[in-house]
């Protein structure tokens, strides 16, 4: 191991650690507000680079009728005056793609508004109506929820890779290249919106406190359904962009999603699922722990990422102590 | 009147039926081998439809059977169960290995023969009391690698390194690469692994680089194997860098790009096959393959793996006809499947477009890799003919 190398692996575990971050903060987020375990997160992750690889070949992907199809149930379960935001947005989002297949540069903001459409349809199709329920009833729609969306891409994209082109191409310097600075600073500016939205605007505000209790913040006025939807789309703009600007140094297919989702989970659970800066700090903890084991035992790197839960859990359980109900 | 009428309807019919010769087809038609399956499925249609025309083998009519299993070992069982009842006289499938396996104890039970369309030695190594009614067509990892390492050898590599799926399919190219490598006297310095779903082989590379081999050997499939290649282009490898077949599909051309200019992978010869030399065997059989393909599914839309199937069937089709001669499928179904599984233990240099078959009681692949495979360069986007090791 000399000075080089070394740089190279800091840098490629600072790369990767970062976009584990951003979905651990969404998974952070969702829960702290849902208490909902958003595992279909690596889908709305993936969704995103694959739905614009299509618009940029001039076909409609099948995710814009799946988000169509969520919409339309919302807006029947919304019915009355609340069912024509989604009805709307819907319109809107399909008109947007119609002309995003001749516009490359729409076809970008279509991807993302897709997704969070979709995010924030799944929250209202699928978790709001089982509000109340227990964390481990949330947890089993996540999961299925995830495997379907799985499934759904392998349909929607085929079985293969693709690669969309980088937004910025060429090399900082050796094992920098532009499109991963980008990603940096992508990281680093949400980083900074995220504490400025909650430390500062009342929305944010808003979001802390039904985190913080939920019957208190619904005292004080705060609806819990419109909290559980803004923690909903803010985690499915972070996946989206991050797909986005990640698909280019990884290749995107319908199986990209999970294992960078359960990264996320595992920088989320390092942070104990609640503290916003420990889950970041997890993250590029994973980020450099698995370029480092890449490096030194590639064939268990796997093993040894997941192995790394066991001392956090250890802690937590310590830590633990009966709430009386 | 009326009913026996409908009873010498029935009884003709019947009559008719027993005729004809049924042969299983389980395929991947959909799920993630779909890429693979879907040519293998063309293929046999396209024979359907050849042997309707052309009265089908040895004066009785042939019907394919062709089943899908979704890319599932589950399903590819029940596939493969539910074709032995209907009484197919041979099954050929499936493609992947995994269910290729599964499918295994279901054929040796009810003593049907079979070709597999799946890549792995296992499904045909050892020959036990169960791979005794087992056969395949598609070159095995330690036949392609002995090509590799053959090649290598010819270029005066003396260092080569590995990286490769941490899975099956990983894992027996590792093995047998090393095997042959250490055989032919070279040194293998690192030997590395990566998941299909990972984001960032830096580290792999990185170590694979400080070891400054000859040459690196990628032991992935489809576009998964881009990104190793990408990353040892990205960090300055200059060396020689090897792919295995499991690439040969327009998929990795294309996300591949410039990226993967000049990688050197063995191959099936149909792959190349305009540009073979006139005498080597496959040249020809190859040639009618992709002209029948292309006049029915449109121009460039052959794969290699289509061919496997026209292969399994290249073998099947004599081993039918001499079959037919020694039983009758209408009289005796399980004596004629055991003479039909001896018979095709009894192919001899039969040509077909990837290789030139010759079974034996202990080998059920028959292929020598001389004729197997040949090596070839991705050149401008392209697959080019490097050298043949004939």
């Amino acid at each position: 191991m000399d000075a080089t190398i070394l740089s190279f692996l800091l840098l490629d575990g600072l790369q990767n650690g970062v976009v584990y971050g951003l979905l651990a903060l969404s998974l952070v987020l969702v829960f702290a507000v849902t208490r909902v375990i958003l595992v279909p997160i690596g889908e709305l992750l993936m969704f995103a680079p694959l739905s614009l690889v299509w618009l940029l070949e001039g076909k409609l992907p099948g995710t814009l009728w799946l988000a169509l199809a969520l919409g339309g149930a919302w807006a029947l379960m919304a019915r009355g005056r609340g069912g024509l935001l989604p009805l709307l947005g819907g319109v809107g989002l399909f008109l947007l793609f119609l002309l995003a297949k001749e516009a490359p540069p729409l076809a970008y903001v279509a991807a993302v508004l897709l997704v969070v459409y979709l995010g924030v349809a799944t929250y209202r199709v699928f978790f709001q109506p089982m509000r109340g329920a227990t964390v481990l009833s949330f947890l089993i729609m996540a999961v299925g929820l995830h495997v379907a969306y799985q499934g759904l891409g392998l349909v929607f994209f085929g079985p293969e890779q693709f690669r969309p082109a980088p937004f910025l191409s060429g090399e900082v310097m050796v094992g920098l290249s532009w499109q991963g600075v980008l990603v940096l600073l992508f990281a680093a500016s949400s980083l900074a919106g995220l504490y400025l939205f909650f430390r500062f605007s009342l929305f944010g505000k808003a979001l802390l406190a039904a985190a913080e209790n939920r019957l208190g913040a619904r005292l004080s006025g705060i609806g819990p359904e419109e909290a559980g939807m803004v923690a909903f789309s803010i985690a499915s703009l972070l996946a989206a962009l991050s797909g986005l600007l990640l698909a280019p140094l990884i290749n995107a297919a319908y199986f990209m999603g999970f294992m960078l989702g359960l990264k996320g989970f595992v920088a989320a659970i390092l942070g104990g699922l609640a503290s916003y800066p420990v889950a970041f700090l997890g993250a590029l903890l994973v980020g450099l722990f698995e370029s480092f084991t890449s490096f030194y035992a590639s064939a268990y790197k796997e093993a040894l990422v997941f192995l790394l839960l066991v001392p956090a859990l250890f802690y937590q359980s310590l830590r633990a102590r009966t709430v009386e109900e | 009147m009326k009913r026996w009428l409908v009873a010498l309807l029935v009884l003709a019919l019947s009559a008719v039926a027993q005729e004809v010769l049924k042969v299983g087809v389980v395929v991947s038609a959909t799920g993630p081998a779909a890429s693979l399956g879907i040519p293998e499925r063309n293929t046999f249609l396209m024979l359907q439809e050849m042997l309707d025309r052309t009265g089908g083998v040895a004066g009785r009519k042939v019907q394919f059977v062709i089943l899908d299993d979704a890319s599932d070992t589950t399903q590819a069982v029940r596939n493969t169960r539910r074709l032995v009842e209907e009484g197919v006289v041979a099954i050929i499938g499936t493609t992947t290995t995994p269910a290729s396996l599964g499918m295994i104890p279901v054929v040796a039970e009810a003593k049907v023969p079979m070709i597999s369309l799946a890549a792995s030695k296992d499904i045909i190594h050892p020959v036990d009391a169960q791979r005794f009614w087992v056969f395949k067509t598609p070159q095995t990892e330690e036949l392609m690698a002995r090509a590799i390492v053959a090649d290598m050898v010819a270029r005066g590599i003396k260092t080569v390194a590995y990286i490769g799926f941490n899975d099956a399919y990983g894992e027996g190219w590792a093995r047998f690469f090393e095997a042959e490598a250490k055989g032919k006297g070279l040194q293998v310095v690192a030997s590395e692994r990566y998941a299909r779903t990972d984001t960032s082989v830096t580290g792999q590379v990185l170590r694979i680089i400080a070891r400054r081999p000859d040459a690196v050997l990628i032991g992935a499939s489809g576009t998964p194997a881009v990104l190793p290649q990408r990353t040892l282009r990205e960090r300055g490898y200059a060396g020689l860098i090897y792919q295995t077949h499991g690439v040969a599909n327009p998929d990795f051309l294309r996300v591949g790009g410039k990226d993967v200019e000049g990688t050197l992978l063995p191959a099936g010869p149909i792959l190349v096959a305009e540009q073979l030399p006139s005498t080597f065997p496959s040249k020809r059989v190859a040639l009618d393959y992709i002209q029948r393909y292309e006049a029915k599914y449109g121009i460039g839309s052959y794969s290699t793996f289509g061919a496997h199937a026209w292969d399994a069937w290249l073998i099947l089709k004599p081993a039918l006809e001499r079959a037919l001669k020694r039983a009758d499928p209408a009289k005796d179904l399980a004596a004629f499947r055991a003479a039909l599984r001896d018979e095709i233990e009894a192919t001899r240099n039969l040509v077909a477009t990837h290789g030139v078959f010759t079974f034996s009681k202990e080998d059920h692949l028959g292929l020598r890799f001389e004729d197997a495979a040949v090596m070839v360069r991705i050149e401008g986007g392209r697959w080019k003919l490097e050298r043949t090791f004939r």
